[in-house]
């Protein structure tokens, strides 16, 4: 680990600092080779049998995790450097995967089960043409932008009415809830035009090329990656500059910063729409990986587990919740299959000890450690 | 209709007769013959009607048992007998005598034959003692007729209208009956007996009725008779409006005060301590638990007592839920003070441990409450218009804890700690309140109060461990709304959100409602960012 894990809590990074040392740009470009290479090598020409082989399902596993590592990072940003806790986040994240999702349907085409150009189910529930709302689902690069403004647009409506009378702490964070319960109540609804309980599944192309196939997954899987790697450097470059000093500073004494003559909402606003829209790429990144997208997506529960990823990884700093996400996700995926019954009870006590003896998460206690070691060298 | 005398007419000669002679008489009036009973039990359907008809009208106590025990499956025949099964004996059905019926046959019902009856039994009611029973089955005559008229039926209605029976009914039931027969009356072909039928219907506002007059004034051709119509029909929207907002308002009430139940345990926890307990809502379902173990023990230790396991049930379930909070206060939530959002986490962390420890103990299925028979069916304030008693008493119960809870903090010592920590906590501490302490109390006393919600959830929806899930964010909204430190805030706020919801729900449906509520609910924020109702100045 670099100096990356460092939590910025202490306004000790100058604004002239470089970005990334040189150690940390070099575990940049490790992590970027890993993904790109050694991962897709490993899957691709390694026989099956071979040690080293990683199977299709790790790849799958890793894709969706690191699409979940985009979200966790998205809301270490604002929970842990302008100390706003959202518990909505699976909103925005699902509305980017019903951006993507909807045009994986429009590429279905008349493939589906009634050979009609509408998605199946809005045959099924007899609709004759597609609400205007998705107009221009059958085009590649507007899906890409509505994945960003779509979530971004309603983080920037919600946020600008939330800022501006001074939403903060619990209560801010109890609205957030609300507003993706009454989300995913309205996409349960058949006659909205998104799909219902169902949602959206039995994709098969992107692009026009076939997505189950070991190629694709290993592409997505890369592209996720590099994704993340992108809002690293993103969330980076918007902490170190002046635009971080301020959202510190409000996260530790709004009115303070207020009297020296800021306005807050601007720096808040952004933020928080910047981290919408990371968590509504993540979710058209997990959509094509995992197949399906229903709006359980956006139950309350899926959107403050996403908190515990950030709070378990250490949520002052950045890399924290991208380790968190990876530890939490795969404690999940080996104990929902292996004790089931156990699930909630570790989910839970994470949750508690996490809060009580890991305030700052992973990070704090490997930075902890790291002190305490040159302490001793020293 | 056989009997050319009535039991009125018999009991004068009875008085004037001999008894010798009487006996004669009586037996021969009374009889109930062989052969009728077996046209009643055996046959094709539709004579078995005609007789079951002629004997509903007769006045032999025999035909009557026959009739009801045929209701109730228990006729049996045997080479031209007709028995009836009582008690695994016996009986002759025409003369009463004790007879062996081993290798006897059940007779066949089918639904034809079942409806018929039904309406010979609510037609016997008619003439028992009992009001309740006769305003019962007047009723049942009256819906009958509503649905499928029946000349046979509006006779039998007639006669028991009519003197001397009509002098034995009660007023309720022999309005009803008027109003069956007014039913019949509107296809008459006098035309002031329809003016006088569309009169009595008026009175009963049902949308039946008001089809049936609709009915009625599509194919009317007389000037009065549509007057009388228009006039009726008039009068049943206006009854039937009416209906409708009062039950809208009802229900909302009935919501509110649901939402008041779950939501005055946080509303007291989240004013004391600022923050946010998500165990909420598994307290509310401890407390639902704790109901349905006493409901358990009830059954099988004490069934004589079981009416009354709610009230056993209200203690236990606030100490349970009490107990449960005040364990999370002393052992998560106190060490968190002034970190609300991981509070709020590790709240949420204890709710999923409880949620998977109810779903290990008693299994992730929903348990079985049975509401005791006295909160079961409903109170008829208005003419189509039913009251639930079970939704009734929980309005009654949500008063009762509210005024419970506004004693305990306005007139007990206790209470005066929390309002001091409430308003201003380094300052009670320095007057030398101990805080801690005050903390723990009041913490548990909420908790206590989501029990006591729990009690009352029990008795409404399905009890299972995710059942707090539910009500979560709904007492969220409840307390974001009302703000904190009054309970008055909370009370209006639920009140509100009640009636306010039922209403939209009764032109947008349920979902639509819920999501406009929270709409509404981010809108209001903005012109009031700490509730409706929060204290101004310092003290908040």
């Amino acid at each position: 680990m670099t100096d990356m894990t460092r939590p910025d809590f202490h306004g000790i990074n100058m604004p002239s600092k470089p970005l990334f040392s040189r150690a940390g740009w070099a575990a940049m470009l490790v992590a970027a080779v890993l993904l790109c290479v050694v991962v897709p090598v490993l899957n691709l020409w390694l026989p099956a049998d071979h040690a080293l082989h990683v199977s299709d399902f790790m790849v799958g596993l890793l894709g969706k995790i690191l699409t979940y590592a985009i979200c966790a990072l998205a809301i270490g940003m604002i929970w842990g450097q302008a100390g706003i806790l959202s518990l909505g986040h699976g909103l925005f994240f699902a509305l980017g995967g019903y951006v993507m999702g909807m045009y994986l349907m429009r590429q279905i085409g008349a493939d589906g089960v009634y050979g009609s150009a509408l998605p199946d189910f809005m045959v099924f529930l007899g609709w004759t043409e597609l609400p205007w709302y998705w107009a221009l689902s059958h085009s590649f690069v507007a899906t890409l932008l509505l994945v960003v403004l779509v979530p971004g647009a309603l983080a920037f409506v919600f946020g600008y009415l939330a800022f501006r009378s001074r939403i903060t702490g619990v209560y801010f964070s109890i609205i957030t809830q609300a507003l993706t319960l009454a989300a995913m109540l309205l996409f349960f609804r058949n006659e909205t035009g998104f799909g219902g309980n169902n949602g959206f599944t039995d994709f098969r192309r992107i692009l026009g090329f076939p997505l189950a196939t070991a190629e694709m997954r290993v592409i997505l899987f890369a592209l996720s990656g590099i994704t993340l790697l992108g809002c690293v450097l993103l969330a980076r470059w918007l902490l170190l500059s002046k635009f971080g000093r301020v959202l510190y500073a409000i996260r530790d004494s709004e009115s303070r910063v207020m009297f020296c003559g800021y306005n807050p909402l601007p720096y808040k606003l952004s933020i928080w729409v910047i981290s919408a829209a990371m968590c509504g790429v993540a979710g058209a990144l997990y959509v094509p990986q995992v197949g399906i997208i229903n709006p359980s997506e956006m139950s309350p529960a899926n959107s403050i587990e996403m908190a515990i990823w950030a709070a378990v990884g250490g949520r002052a700093s950045l890399i924290g919740p991208i380790v968190g996400a990876f530890v939490v996700n795969g404690a999940k995926s080996v104990l929902t299959v292996s004790f089931p019954e156990f699930w909630l009870f570790f989910l839970g006590a994470l949750f508690i000890v996490v809060t009580l003896f890991m305030p700052n998460g992973l990070a704090g206690v490997a930075h902890q450690a790291w002190a305490k070691l040159r302490r001793v060298r020293a | 209709m056989s009997g050319p005398t009535t039991p009125f007419a018999c009991r004068r000669h009875l008085g004037w007769c001999l008894l010798l002679l009487c006996a004669l008489w009586s037996a021969a009036a009374h009889a109930l013959s062989p052969e009728d009973a077996w046209m009643l039990a055996e046959g094709d359907t539709a004579t078995r009607i005609e007789a079951l008809n002629r004997l509903a009208v007769s006045d032999s106590p025999r035909a009557h048992e026959l009739i009801r025990a045929l209701a109730r499956e228990a006729v049996q025949v045997q080479s031209q007998q007709v028995l009836i099964v009582d008690n695994g004996r016996w009986i002759d059905a025409s003369t009463g005598a004790a007879v062996d019926g081993t290798g006897a046959v059940a007779v066949m019902l089918n639904n034809r034959l079942r409806n018929a009856l039904e309406l010979s039994l609510a037609v016997l009611d008619l003439f028992d003692p009992d009001p309740v029973r006769q305003q019962a089955a007047a009723q049942r005559l009256r819906e009958s007729q509503l649905t499928r008229p029946d000349p046979v039926l509006a006779g039998q209605i007639e006669r028991a209208l009519s003197p001397p029976y009509g002098q034995r009914l009660a007023a309720p039931a022999r309005q009803a009956l008027e109003q069956a027969q007014a039913v019949v009356w509107l296809g008459s072909a006098d035309a002031p007996q329809r003016v006088a039928a569309a009169q009595v219907l008026a009175e009963l506002a049902q949308p039946l009725v008001r089809n049936r007059l609709a009915e009625q004034l599509e194919r009317e051709s007389d000037p009065a008779v549509q007057q009388a119509l228009h006039a009726a029909l008039a009068s049943i929207d206006r009854t039937l409006a009416l209906a409708e907002v009062v039950r809208q308002v009802f229900t909302g009430i009935s919501l509110g005060s649901i939402l008041l139940l779950v939501a005055l345990g946080l509303a007291i926890t989240y004013g004391l301590l600022g923050v946010i307990n998500m165990a909420h809502g598994e307290l509310i379902m401890i407390g639902a638990y704790a109901t349905f173990m006493v409901h358990a023990l009830f059954q099988q230790f004490l069934p004589g007592w079981f009416e009354w396991y709610l009230l056993a049930a209200l203690p236990v379930a606030f100490m349970a839920a009490a107990l449960v909070g005040a364990l999370m206060e002393h052992g998560v939530i106190r060490w968190l003070y002034g970190r609300p959002l991981e509070t709020l986490l590790a709240t949420w962390g204890l709710s999923l441990i409880l949620i998977q420890l109810v779903r290990s103990t008693f299994g992730a299925q929903n348990v079985a409450v049975v509401s005791p028979q006295w909160m079961s069916g409903g109170i008829e304030v208005m003419s189509g218009l039913t009251l639930p008693w079970n939704r009734i008493f929980i309005i009654a119960f949500a008063a009762a804890v509210v005024i419970g809870v506004a004693l305990f903090i306005s007139r007990t010592r206790m209470g005066l700690f929390v309002r001091g920590v409430t308003q201003n906590r380094p300052m009670a501490a320095c007057m030398g309140v101990n805080t801690a302490r005050v903390d723990t109390l009041a913490f548990a006393f909420g908790s206590g109060i989501a029990g006591l919600a729990g009690v009352a959830v029990s008795q409404i929806g399905n009890v299972a461990p995710d059942l707090g899930q539910q009500y979560i964010i709904d007492s969220f909204m409840v307390v974001v709304l009302g703000g904190v430190g009054q309970l008055a805030g909370t009370v209006y706020a639920a009140m509100g959100l009640g009636v306010v919801n039922k209403f939209i729900e009764g032109w947008a449906g349920a979902v639509l409602a819920k999501i406009a509520v929270l709409v509404l609910i981010i809108l209001i924020i903005q012109k009031r960012p700490q509730g409706l109702f929060a204290l101004k100045g310092r003290s908040a």
